[in-house]
């Protein structure tokens, strides 16, 4: 797994270095560190899945000393819920090569590089088993994705990538306030320093210093989801950010923010998050509505998705504080089904912006008559985020819905209204783009090619195997919730 | 057999996926060898289905494979076979197959024409999986399913935005039931930890009597899914919408699948609706009621497939009124006559507005009876059947409700009034439309006569909706049926002269004009009733008022995202104090000094008082 880290970290540092080769050699490079990095991962996972887990639960399991002084350690660790999202990174990491081997014409290489980085940085968050580390992973993230923005961004790039690194950062230092104060209250009551969760998950936080903790754990993962009403750096950095910053941040960044409520948020603080299940509960119902009305109000195709993004991201946040195994995989299961189908409809705005200049959703109309093979793929990604069943995300809302029903039936009965007001903006987003009358001067557009119809259709494969045999993807999971349940007392 | 039934859905879904796929690269004949062929396919098997149902020992289940399971909650991706379900698939099938083949010579010239055969396939597969899911998962697919189709289908001219609206009405509308069914699902799931409807009718048998409240909501909330399908008051706007789709498309919409789904699912969970007597007190009244409404819309209606929207939407009513007053039977049968005489009507509707350039408009039409003979003798055979005439299949199915809902102890008379003042009205309108399109003077000269791609499926139709009436349906085993015979005597005999005292009504008014009704018409009142009815009672302006415009302008307010301007009161205080600050920032020595000193003595004075303190 480190050497999984280690790879991405260094092949970004290749990437940038092939710039002087030629200017399509990075995308190259990137392409290749990637698909070495998913064989590494393959490798690994069918090892690990070989072999199966250890005592504690683990698939693969590694640790090293770090600063002995305070108990810090180098450890990564990975169950089936990391593995899920580790493989969806790299997978949308390839995507996101793929959405900007044509985009991006300046810089590639320092291009490639970050984007590499910051997925060694989401692969990092996803593993690492101590909280100093995991820290550490979630600066690398950061960083990286704030400069693809600032960088290669489109008109208003500035105040949109400020936006996300203060709302961000701000919360990450709350988050790292809370990890201190948290091993300072585990070293007093044990009289010596750590920073692993295993130790913490042993001697868990009580009274009013689990309050304060939690509540900077949930912060930073509030703003990364991004729950209501700290969601507002989201519409502005995605609009902004160039195609594959956008599909990494809804497909993989945002997933972080889920990982860590469940990985952290729930099985540290079973007890304080418990008691503010209820209003966590409404903040995700608000979430889901707020978020659909906004994107139905939109008149920029990539805003409105990213509003989808808010109103499904509601979704996770009632799995997860649902507080039972159906939501709890429901909540999994949405990370990955709608981290595949937003990249791609992230991947579609962006080929609508690289061909017609212009993310108004005003100026486009008809255009499947041009582009009968991205239509086709747009109206594929916009039914699947509808929830049709047979695809991935119908599986997960379902799942969290019916788990939700049980905790909560009047708002999940709230939350329901989530699929009338989905449908609304995504077929309107649909209709203003590819269908109604064709402006003459987009007649003569070019089609998807053969590389971006293999990206989508990878992803489209991913959310019909989803959808219909989701079963191998559930028991890959299955074990961590499980342990989640024992830890926190659900199911 | 279990080879055969797995052919059944998967043939179409398999076609759909080809042409989805490669449609475009593939020559025509080919494209409409996998679209005909594969739904004639799955309509033989169905046929060799029933063949072989007497040797079945009972209903088939093939389980393909696991389809999710969490916990201790599993689903199985599941078919099931009984003789409920079975009569659906002969109608899938078979009207479906008809109305196949009468589109490839319907579309023959549409440029899309592999995309329409695509969506047209998966329609109907779509319809097979959701009466053969043998769990409310699998039938939740396929009722997802046709809602996509039909958005699909009524979008298919998307280049027209009207059509566009139409098509995300219908999807949105049915949704709005949808959802209330789906909420429907999770109570059942958190009750009985399954979806496999034979355990929930098992079990909630056992866990729940009648009237209790569990079954009451979850009943109501499935009926909620079936009220938009099946476009029931108040859900019913998106149907007559629904026309802009091509008109076979309508065809298959109204017959053979979408809004029969509504009768099915409900047909299907009798057992469950049998201890909710309230919700199927409601079923009867809304059936009873739109059933009224909407016949009173056809009857103001001009256009030729908006008359037979409405019309269907009256019969839907018919079938839920049966359903309610638990004529489980009557209103299975009463969809399958349905479906035969609602296809032939609105192929025959197609192949009259086909041939008269794209019109319409029932007062463009006239004379058209010796013009275009074969579309002539199916409107005529259709609405005879649509107005239960007797003889015909329509009679049979109608007749049974009438009479079933007569003996309903204490509503009965008041249901049965509403259902005949119906009764009288559907022959009225669906004559008025055989009179005006058909008898007078020629107003559009028709351009040719349909081939026999479209001829054939319109004969076989028509020999369904008069012969139709005498087929047998084994409901015995499947529905809780109570044997007893239905009312006769003098009530059967009113019942019977109905449909035939308006479609003499009909004769006088629109025919021989010998009645006369423009005083009623053209007085203030009745201008205004026909115009509100036209409009569908106004439904879809109220809606209008009080759901879309509200939901837009709030769409419109929020669009600017009012939560930034929770951060900019942030950004403000910081950037305030920033410049606050940044004013001690003066470079005036003598001002540094001063304030050097002031915070010194503020010092010393603190540590000295905490000194003596």
């Amino acid at each position: 797994m480190s050497s999984l880290i280690a790879l991405l970290l260094i092949g970004g540092g290749l990437a940038w270095l092939s710039e002087r080769l030629n200017a399509e050699m990075p995308a190259r490079v990137s392409l290749g560190i990637l698909i070495v990095a998913s064989g590494l991962m393959w490798q690994l996972s069918t090892a690990a899945l070989a072999t199966g887990p250890d005592t504690s639960g683990w698939l693969a399991f590694e640790a090293y000393e770090w600063i002995p002084r305070f108990g810090i350690h180098f450890v990564l660790a990975m169950d089936g819920m990391s593995l899920l999202l580790v493989a969806l990174t790299l997978l949308l990491g390839i995507v996101a090569v793929i959405a900007s081997w044509t985009e991006i014409t300046s810089r590639p290489g320092f291009f490639q590089a970050n984007l590499l980085w910051t997925l060694a940085g989401t692969v990092g968050v996803f593993l690492a088993m101590d909280l100093f580390l995991f820290f550490l992973f979630w600066e690398v993230m950061l960083v990286p994705m704030y400069l693809l923005i600032a960088i290669w961004g489109h008109e208003a790039r500035a105040p949109a990538a400020t936006k996300f690194f203060i709302f961000t950062q701000s919360s990450g230092l709350l988050m790292l306030l809370a990890i201190l104060t948290a091993a300072l209250s585990y070293a007093e009551q044990t009289g010596e320093w750590s920073f692993a969760y295993m130790d913490w998950l042993q001697n868990p936080l009580t009274g009013s210093a689990a309050n304060w903790v939690f509540a900077g754990f949930l912060l930073a993962f509030l703003v990364k989801l991004p729950a209501f009403p700290v969601h507002s750096w989201l519409p502005d950095a995605h609009t902004q950010a160039p195609t594959a910053g956008s599909v990494i941040l809804a497909g993989v960044l945002l997933k972080t923010g889920a990982y860590g409520l469940l990985r952290f948020g729930v099985a540290l603080f079973p007890e304080t998050a418990q008691d503010h299940a209820s209003i966590l509960l409404i903040l995700g119902v608000v979430g889901v509505l707020y978020g659909a009305v906004l994107a139905y109000g939109q008149t920029d195709f990539k805003r409105l998705v990213a509003y989808s993004s808010i109103s499904h991201m509601g979704f996770i946040l009632l799995g997860v504080f649902a507080w039972n195994g159906l939501a709890w995989s429901g909540a999994v299961m949405q990370m990955v089904a709608h981290g595949l189908s937003t990249a791609a409809l992230f991947m579609i705005a962006g080929a609508l912006q690289e061909r017609l200049h212009t993310r108004a959703l005003s100026e486009m109309g008809g255009l499947w008559q041009a582009m009968p093979r991205m239509g086709a793929m747009a109206m594929f990604f916009v039914i699947a985020s509808v929830g049709m069943p047979g695809l991935g995300n119908f599986i997960a809302e379902f799942l969290v819905l019916a788990g939700l029903w049980q905790s909560a039936p009047i708002l999940c009965a709230m939350a329901a209204l989530g699929l009338i007001t989905g449908a609304i903006y995504s077929l309107w987003m649909l209709q203003q783009a590819f269908h109604g009358p064709l402006n003459e001067r987009h007649a003569t557009l070019s089609d998807f090619g053969t590389r971006d119809m293999v990206a989508l259709g990878l992803l489209a494969a991913g959310l019909l195997g989803l959808g219909l045999y989701p079963q191998p993807a559930l028991d890959l999971f299955a074990p961590a919730l499980d342990g989640l349940a024992q830890q926190a007392g659900g199911w | 057999m279990e080879t055969l039934l797995t052919a059944v859905p998967l043939l179409p879904l398999a076609s759909a996926a080809l042409l989805l796929l490669y449609g475009r690269n593939l020559p025509k004949p080919l494209v409409t060898g996998l679209g005909v062929g594969s739904v004639g396919l799955a309509a033989l098997a169905v046929l060799s289905l029933v063949m072989q149902w007497q040797e079945a020992a009972g209903p088939v289940t093939v389980v393909l494979w696991q389809w999710l399971s969490v916990g201790s909650f599993s689903v199985d991706l599941a078919l099931r076979l009984d003789q409920l379900s079975l009569i659906w698939l002969c109608t899938i099938t078979g009207i479906g197959f008809l109305i196949h083949l009468y589109s490839s010579e319907y579309m023959d010239s549409d440029d899309n024409y592999s995309r329409y055969f695509a969506y047209l396939n998966l329609f109907v597969a779509s319809m097979l999986l959701l009466v053969l899911g043998d769990s409310l998962l699998l039938l939740f697919l396929g009722w997802e399913g046709v809602g996509l189709c039909s958005y699909l289908l009524i979008g298919f001219w998307y280049r027209d935005a009207a059509n566009g609206a139409a098509a995300r009405k219908a999807f949105i509308v049915t949704r709005a039931g949808d959802a209330a069914m789906a909420l429907g699902l999770f109570l059942l799931v958190a009750q009985f930890n399954t979806l496999n409807i034979q355990d929930i009718v098992e079990a909630a048998s056992v866990a729940w009597s009648a009237g209790d409240t569990l079954p009451t909501l979850a009943c109501g909330l499935i009926f909620a899914g079936a009220v938009g399908k099946s476009a029931q008051l108040p859900l019913q706007t998106w149907l007559p919408d629904a026309m802009a789709g091509p008109t076979p498309v309508s065809a298959l919409i109204h017959a053979a699948t979408m809004v029969t789904a509504g009768i099915y699912l409900v047909a299907r969970l009798s057992g469950l609706f049998l201890l909710a007597p309230d919700v199927l007190l409601v079923i009867a009244v809304i059936g009873v009621a739109t059933a009224l409404m909407a016949a009173c819309a056809a009857l103001a209606q001009h256009d030729i497939k908006r008359i037979l929207a409405y019309s269907t939407i009256s019969q839907l009513g018919y079938m839920f009124l049966a359903l309610g007053i638990q004529a489980w039977d009557a209103g299975v049968f009463h969809m399958m006559t349905h479906a035969f005489f609602k296809a032939l009507l609105f192929l025959a509707a197609g192949a009259v507005i086909e041939c008269l350039h794209h019109e319409q408009d029932i007062r463009n039409m006239g004379g058209l009876r010796n013009r275009l003979p074969v579309p002539f003798w199916s409107v005529l055979i259709g609405s005879a059947a649509l107005a239960a005439l007797p003889l015909t299949a329509g009679f049979a199915s109608k007749d049974l409700i009438l009479l079933r809902v007569w003996e309903v102890d204490g509503m009965g008379a008041w249901l049965w009034t509403v259902a005949a003042i119906a009764a009288l009205i559907t022959a009225l309108y669906s004559f008025k439309l055989v009179f005006v399109v058909f008898f007078g003077d020629i107003q559009t000269e028709p351009s040719h006569q349909p081939g026999w791609r479209m001829s054939v499926p319109l004969a076989l139709l028509c020999a369904l909706s008069i012969l139709g009436g005498w087929i047998v349906l084994p409901l015995s085993e499947v529905l809780p049926l109570q044997a007893e015979d239905p009312a006769h005597g003098a009530i059967a005999i009113v019942s019977a002269a109905i449909p035939i005292v308006g479609v003499a009504l009909a004769y006088l008014i629109f025919q021989t004009r010998q009645l006369d009704v423009s005083a009623v018409t053209e007085s203030g009142g009745g201008r205004w009733t026909a115009q509100y009815w036209l409009e569908g009672w106004g439904m879809d302006r109220l809606y209008d008022a009080v759901l879309v415009q509200p939901y837009a302008r709030l769409a419109q307010w929020w669009r600017g995202e009012p939560m930034d301007r929770v951060v900019a009161v942030v950004t403000g205080a910081a950037e305030f104090i920033h410049h606050q600050l940044s004013t001690t920032q003066s470079g005036r020595l003598g001002r540094y000094v001063a304030v050097l000193s002031a915070g010194l003595i503020l010092l010393l004075t603190l540590m000295l008082l905490r000194a003596f303190a």
